[in-house]
């Protein structure tokens, strides 16, 4: 494997690249190299921000020996084994169509499918959460079937509800809270991804794989007061 | 408890700290005062660590009122008036609010954000570890909002603070260009590209919030497209999106964002230039990491000097002050406003 390349930031900051592309090995990699840098804690570290492809990796610029930051990293990074997927499986329940979804009709005519079968497609699929990025909680998805990809909304809408569960060109995604979006809306989860007052108050992290579980708008109302009560809702499950 | 209490403000007067640090990767943005310096200077003239919560006003300033006690108060940053019930503060001093009185802040004559600080801090819970608002995630400030006329915010115990004082080190006066550090995309640029960067002028617009300042100027062209997988971002990114017109990523900026970074703005020069309005012309020079980390060591050192550049008021000339040291005598008429009355 060729070394990844260490890209300046300003003073504050540096970016370690594995990969340009989406592809789970490279995501891998950022998230094994992840767990070093935390694991090990440089003196000057502020936080690192795993992403699809690279790291970026923030410090005080006064408080770190900057030659020693690099070759730590360059070293930590020539032997690298990609992570494997964590342990954490989580089922997420899912309202699909009508007023939960109202793009899952557009979305099934697109591609000549019908919806019974986008939604047959879009939950069969084992998802690996990518990135949490954007806004609070906003999870970012890889493993969206090409069959059901879209290319996004030529008009974007000013706000979608919270939950709502998602797909944009090959990305898939959950919606943290209500929000702007170009993404076409296939159905809604009670789930919070992130939620300040519960403990944890972030659900997921990149590295996580979610399966979509479709439910009957029957089961919504009980759900999603559980949720609102501070209830996970997602159940972490075994791969 | 005393309570500071917003009569009227601006649309993004906001509470501000060193940010929220720690949670980038769930998508949470820093936020944090767009000018650390003036944070600093306006929380050490009231005698609290440099990076305590305080108001950050943006271009508009506010009036508020003190209940249940008295308040020592400092403001920093953008030229704004600060009165009490009508009476100017000396500029960089701190002065007493006292119950039932009128603090007015005015309008930034010169740079964009002012900071006011209370002794001891504001007794706000902090979410996320942090009081700094953030529009886009509703996270921070009170319950997640602007400053609004009647909100009341809490101050700690000892809010009335110590003897008045003033400050003698000022914000550093520099005109020169902004430093940058290239990178990390600068190899999406053909070198002419890197030159126009650094030989043009370009003019802030007038759209430039808290998230970013968007700069009009020569055309930016790409070498190899504009298209990459999102990558992270960090305070002072100059990001280059299609339109070949810069944005240079502020303190409510995204975690991650998709457009080729030609430079970033150096962490020491990041508060001059949050202070540059629109209209404003700025050139851009690029330096090594010598220079940037030797600018930041300058600037942590200022920051902590201010403390040790603190002196009392020796003469704090209001017609009451005098009056109750008896400083004067018959012959000269004691009611008539002072000198620093007038000042400012």
């Amino acid at each position: 494997m060729t070394a990844p390349r260490i890209l300046p930031c300003g003073d504050s900051a540096l970016t370690v690249e594995f990969g340009q592309t989406i592809d789970p090995a490279i995501n891998g990699m950022v998230l094994a190299l992840d767990d070093i840098i935390r694991a090990r804690a440089p003196a000057g570290l502020i936080e690192t921000v795993p992403t699809y492809r690279s790291i970026t990796v923030q410090f005080d610029p006064v408080a770190t020996d900057y030659d020693a930051l690099i070759g730590f990293l360059n070293d930590a990074a020539r032997d690298i084994a990609p992570r494997e997927a964590v342990g954490r499986r989580w089922r997420v329940p899912v309202v699909y169509g009508g007023e939960y979804g109202s793009d899952l009709e557009e979305v099934a005519e697109i591609h000549g499918l019908t919806p019974h079968q986008v939604i047959e497609i879009h939950s069969s699929a084992v998802y690996r959460i990518y990135l949490i990025g954007f806004l609070p909680g906003f999870t970012y998805l890889g493993g969206l079937d090409k069959r059901i990809a879209t290319s996004r909304r030529l008009h974007p809408r000013a706000k979608i509800p919270s939950g709502t569960i998602m797909i944009g060109g090959e990305q898939a995604g959950i919606a943290p809270m209500d929000m702007p979006s170009g993404w076409h809306n296939l159905g809604r989860t009670p789930v919070r991804t992130y939620a300040p007052e519960r403990d944890p108050a972030f659900l997921f992290a990149a590295g996580d794989e979610l399966v979509f579980e479709p439910i009957d708008a029957s089961r919504w109302e009980a759900l999603e007061k559980a949720a609102l009560a501070g209830e996970p809702v997602a159940e972490e499950v075994r791969p | 408890m005393t309570d500071l209490v917003v009569k009227s403000c601006g649309p993004m007067t906001t509470l501000q700290d060193r940010g929220r640090l720690g949670y980038q990767r769930f998508g949470v943005s820093p936020s944090g005062a767009m000018d650390r310096r003036a944070l600093a200077m306006a929380n050490v003239l009231v005698g609290n660590p440099p990076d305590t919560g305080a108001i950050e006003f943006m271009n508009l300033g506010g009036a508020f009122t003190a209940e249940g006690g008295d308040l020592r108060v400092a403001l920093a940053g953008a030229g704004c008036s600060l009165s009490v019930d009508g009476t100017a503060a000396a500029p960089q001093t701190s002065v007493l609010l006292k119950e039932g009185q009128s603090l007015e802040v005015g309008h930034a004559r010169s740079g964009t954000f002012a900071y006011l600080a209370v002794a001891g801090g504001l007794a706000v819970e902090p979410q996320l570890g942090s009081l700094s608002f953030h529009l886009r995630s509703r996270l921070g400030g009170l319950n997640g909002t602007p400053l609004k006329a009647g909100d009341r915010l809490p101050c700690r115990a000892g809010a009335e603070g110590g003897e008045p004082m003033q400050l003698a080190l000022s914000l550093p006066e520099e005109t020169g260009p902004i430093r940058v550090m290239l990178g990390p995309q600068d190899d999406y640029f053909t070198p002419e590209t890197i030159r126009l960067l650094q030989e043009s002028e370009f003019t802030i617009s007038s759209q430039a919030d808290r998230m970013g300042f968007q700069l009009t100027g020569p055309r930016l062209e790409h070498a190899k497209g504009f298209n990459i997988v999102s990558d992270g971002i960090v305070d002072g990114h100059i990001q280059v999106p299609g339109s070949g017109q810069p944005i240079v990523l502020m303190r409510d900026r995204q975690t991650a964002g998709g457009y080729p970074k030609i430079a970033t703005v150096i962490s020491a020069d990041l508060g001059r230039f949050a202070q540059l309005r629109p209209g404003t012309a700025v050139r851009f020079k690029a330096v090594g990491r010598d220079e940037a980390v030797a600018a930041a060591r300058q600037l942590k050192d200022w920051i902590a000097a201010l403390p040790g550049s603190l002196t009392p008021v020796r003469f704090n000339l209001t017609t009451e002050h005098l009056l109750s040291r008896n400083l004067i005598g018959g012959m000269v008429n004691g009611l008539a406003p002072a000198a620093s009355d007038q000042a400012s």
